[in-house]
């Protein structure tokens, strides 16, 4: 193990989960897709640029005391299909998760047309997204048709 | 479980024999080829024997209109009349203040506790699919937005069927504003289930038609080309479904006078095209074609418009699960 690695690496966490091989830079985006901001009390470590030999760099995020479910698992795949997931107890690995683009996403993807039913206010709904093309990615607004890309959504999670 | 079982069969059995029965129509894309064949005999039927029936009786059809809409509302109306349903609802003006601080989902759950069937229109995209998520009745949408309008295009495809006894193999011209017109971006959807031998989209750039719209024309393999004038293909299509242009689409008046030119259809154009050039228009038109054309052999807009009527009257019966 090069001392690098080593000293970011030290602090194994006991319970919870590590999200493993997303691609540089996305980490960020990761955590926006889960809803993490930090406030949820929970200690979770972000480290950016780790050396890797499958992706050349990564980025690396644990999460204690908190074990991803599996829907949240798939939507991680929107920004970071390479990832994978181990879900920790007592120190060892107790699952290990590879994602997977879900057919259908609910909930954290907003339609970008103003006119889409899912934007009237007054309405108890929320967005539901088909997933048209994995390569590249392409999502349908399942209620108003809008088309948007891999681009359009990680522009959309950064704002 | 067996009674479960039991239940799964017989909804099979009803899917595969009556698959219109209690179905949602929300987007003319749920539907296939075969579904709509089936609809057009029906509505031959209707044709043929124009007068009131007793087939829905017991049926209430609630027509919620959130949009101001004569003609759709009347056609529908009066189909449901014709076949004996009890017809309420409301129009855009009631639909307003019913609207005014209520909930969709609110309106559609008091629509539902009363009717069979529910039509709407609303001017968000998505709203008939939302309002077929909370009720129970089915639900029939005549115009989301600038998204669909299913029962138009079932009967600009039937139109088609009648002139020139099939929808397949035929040059399709779709003329106008493809972008936001719901009437075009429908009869294009209705296009892909049958095999036009090609399919121009005529528009000025501003109003080319939206990536959704391409893209299932791409998946299903439909020949199309998008151009800006109908000038450059007059010569070669059999049918020109034109859809007006909005001044209001364009943020320069001056671009909407410069363009406008290029979407009018005259006489004089159409002298240009094949002898049995029909054209057709979801209605209403406002200077889109010259007058002149309206008295013309070219003219199918009357006759498609008519056939309104025999179509959601077969529409209402299959999806009600009926027989004339
Ligand atoms: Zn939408």
């Amino acid at each position: 193990m090069n001392p690098q690695t080593a000293s970011l690496t030290v602090s194994k966490i006991r319970n919870g989960t590590v999200i493993d091989h997303i691609p540089a830079g996305k980490a960020l985006l990761v955590l926006r897709i889960l809803g993490i901001t930090g406030k949820e009390g929970f200690r979770t470590a972000v480290l950016m640029n780790v050396e890797s030999k499958k992706l050349g760099k990564k980025d690396i995020i644990k999460i204690e005391e908190r074990e991803l479910t599996s829907d949240e698992v798939n939507v991680i795949a929107l920004v970071a299909p390479s990832a994978t997931i181990n879900i920790i107890r007592e120190y060892n690995v107790y699952k290990k998760l590879r994602v997977q683009i879900p057919q259908i996403i609910r909930g954290f993807i907003k339609c970008p047309n103003p006119t889409c039913i899912t934007n009237r206010g007054r309405e108890a709904l929320k967005a539901r997204f088909k997933v048209i093309k994995r390569q590249p990615l392409l999502l349908q607004c399942v209620y108003c048709g809008t088309i948007i890309s891999q681009e359009d959504l990680e522009k959309q999670l950064v704002m | 479980m067996e009674q479960r079982i039991n239940t799964e069969v017989w909804k099979a059995l009803i899917r595969a024999f009556l698959p219109f029965k209690g179905r949602d129509v929300i987007s003319i894309l749920d539907f296939t080829r075969e579904d709509l064949e089936e609809l057009f005999e029906r509505a031959d039927y209707f044709l043929e024997h124009r007068r009131s029936y007793r087939l829905l009786e017991d049926y209430v059809v609630a027509l919620a209109f959130f949009e101001p809409s004569t003609r759709t509302r009347l056609s529908f109306e009066t189909a449901a009349k014709l076949l004996g349903a009890k017809v309420i609802g409301f129009t855009s003006e009631e639909g307003i203040s019913i609207a005014k601080g209520e909930s969709l989902a609110d309106t559609i759950r008091m629509l539902d506790a009363y009717a069979d069937i529910i039509v709407i229109r609303h001017r968000y995209e998505g709203a008939a699919l939302f309002a077929a998520e909370i009720a129970e009745s089915p639900v029939i949408n005549a115009g989301d937005g600038k998204q669909h309008h299913p029962t138009q295009a079932m009967l600009d495809l039937y139109t088609i069927r009648k002139l020139y006894g099939s929808i397949d193999g035929l040059v399709y011209g779709v003329v106008g504003d493809l972008r936001y017109g719901r009437a075009a971006s429908s009869f294009i959807y209705g296009l892909t289930l049958f095999k036009p031998k090609k399919v121009y989209l005529i528009s000025p750039p501003l109003l080319r038609a939206r990536p959704e719209v391409l893209e299932v024309l791409k998946e299903r393999g439909i020949p199309f080309e998008e151009v800006t004038k109908v000038d450059e293909v007059v010569e070669e299509v059999d049918v020109l479904y034109v859809t007006r242009i909005q001044k209001e689409r364009f943020p320069d008046p001056l671009e909407y006078e410069r363009v406008k030119g290029s979407y009018r259809i005259t006489i004089e154009l159409l002298k240009r095209g094949k002898e049995h050039l029909r054209v057709l228009h979801p209605l209403p038109k406002v200077d889109e074609i010259e007058p002149a054309v309206d008295t013309s052999k070219y003219a199918a807009y009357f006759t498609q418009a008519r056939f309104g009527v025999p179509v959601r009257m077969a529409l209402l019966i299959l999806i009600a699960g009926v027989e004339p």
